[in-house]
């Protein structure tokens, strides 16, 4: 089946079969950057952005994303730089394997949410399991950075 | 799962139609619990461009879509004004963001999943589901319902009544399932108790509900009886989350909660 979609303000068409996921079109395209961890809708390190809205890949049928905008972290270099600052910074990174998916998710909590608290952060990011830091390193370095855009 | 054919239909009479040309067909929401399964499927219908994807307030009612995500009816301010924001509230404890911008309405009902966050605050307030084919019933009803016909959820309808309400999830970690979940409303005066991930579906206490109903005043005695009526006529059973025994217990402290909270 063609798909049309738009990655990254690029458009791209793909021939996916009718069960292939995003995860898996966008990795065969070289977006290496969205990741597999548990393949099965639990970790969230496959996010990515649907018309700016946060979704896991792996559990996102390809044909589902035809006609939509798929922004992946290479769509947001600038803010996903400024925020992996503030992670160095505050040890909020070791391996890094959840941090696209983190920074994405946080791009779309700003869109969503104006001033988000600490409980709506902790809340929206859920969802984004980190199997090394403990996330409390995580939590200030996204405060600070929702400090900078203030 | 496996799917050989996909098709976007156009309308709700298209969708039908399909639906019926193959057994394994199916109607395929967000597709996340879907993945799940080893199904392999003939055609999975896509309900995309059928245009079942508002959410209505009317001055009645809520209406909402087989095809909205479970993240756009948390989000509603309407219902979240509405029964003490319970609807919303349970829908906020399932999985993270990133999951609820893809599960679907259609398929978290018509899925009748035994867990659901969903069902039991619903169930708790006035729902009533529209089917394509079998038309406009109760939820409870329809959770009752078993036939072997292939139908569309077309949307939810639930009643604006002046709703207080309880919900609350027992889960062993940020992301599970429920080990048993909890709904208690008062509609000006009529307690109503449903009790899910016992872990069957979710279900009225019906016994405990004529009792508390019946009482002249709501003191810590009546709600103490009414716990101890739900736990004894609702079947709960064990499973790898938890024992019947836990299980119990659990659903003890948050009936007892519930009512606190709904008569206070
Ligand atoms: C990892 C994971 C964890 C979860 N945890 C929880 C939890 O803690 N609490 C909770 O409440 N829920 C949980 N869920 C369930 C989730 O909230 C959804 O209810 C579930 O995924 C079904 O929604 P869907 O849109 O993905 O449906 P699908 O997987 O697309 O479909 C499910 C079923 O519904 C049918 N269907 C879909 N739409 C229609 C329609 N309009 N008419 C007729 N039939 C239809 C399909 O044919 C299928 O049989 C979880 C799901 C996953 C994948
Ligand atoms: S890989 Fe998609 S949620 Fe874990
Ligand atoms: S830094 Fe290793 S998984 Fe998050």
């Amino acid at each position: 089946m063609k798909i049309y979609i738009e990655v990254n303000g690029q458009k791209k068409v793909y021939d996916v079969a009718p069960d292939e996921y995003l995860l898996d079109t966008l990795r065969e395209d070289n977006f290496y950057s969205i990741k597999r961890g548990c393949d099965n809708s639990s970790c969230g390190v496959c996010t990515v952005l649907m018309d700016g809205k946060a979704v896991q890949s792996c559990t996102l049928l390809s044909v589902k994303a035809d006609g939509h905008k798929i922004t992946t972290i290479e769509g947001y270099q600038d803010e996903a730089k400024k925020l992996s600052e503030h992670f160095g910074h505050q040890g909020a990174d070791q391996c890094g394997y959840c941090n696209s998916s983190l920074a994405l998710t946080v791009h779309a909590m700003k869109d969503e949410i104006v001033k988000p608290t600490n409980k709506d952060i902790k809340e929206y990011l859920v969802g984004n399991l980190c199997r090394c830091t403990g996330y409390e390193a995580q939590h200030r370095a996204i405060k600070l950075c929702l400090e900078d855009d203030e | 799962m496996e799917i050989v054919n996909y098709f976007k239909a156009k309308t709700v009479e298209e969708a039908y139609k399909k639906l019926q040309e193959d057994p394994s067909n199916l109607i395929i929401g967000g597709g996340a619990w879907l993945r799940l399964s080893s199904k392999t499927v003939n055609t999975a219908i896509d309900l995309e461009y059928v245009g079942l994807n508002q959410i209505k307030e009317t001055e009645n009612s809520i209406e909402i879509d087989a095809y909205v995500t479970l993240r756009e009816v948390e989000k509603n301010e309407a219902l979240s004004n509405l029964f003490s924001g319970i609807v919303n509230k349970g829908i906020s404890g399932i999985m993270g963001v990133a999951l609820r911008n893809l599960v679907t309405v259609g398929g978290s009902v018509v899925g009748k999943y035994s867990f659901s966050d969903f069902i039991t605050p619903l169930l708790a307030v006035n729902t009533e589901v529209v089917l394509y084919k079998a038309g406009r019933m109760s939820l409870e009803d329809f959770l009752k319902l078993r036939t072997k016909e292939k139908d569309i959820l077309l949307k939810i309808i639930i009643q604006k009544e002046e709703v207080l309400g309880y919900y609350y999830k027992m889960k062993k970690t940020g992301l599970d399932f429920a080990v048993v979940n909890v709904g208690v409303t008062n509609t000006l005066g009529h307690l109503k108790i449903v009790v899910g991930a016992r872990p069957s579906l979710a279900a009225f206490a019906v016994k405990a509900m004529d009792y508390v109903n019946n009482q002249e005043t709501v003191t810590d005695e009546v709600i103490e009886e009414t716990a101890n009526i739900a736990i004894n006529e609702l079947k709960f059973s064990t499973n790898s989350k938890a024992s019947k025994e836990y299980r119990i217990e659990l659903a003890k402290v948050y009936i007892r909660r519930g009512l606190k909270e709904v008569t206070k």
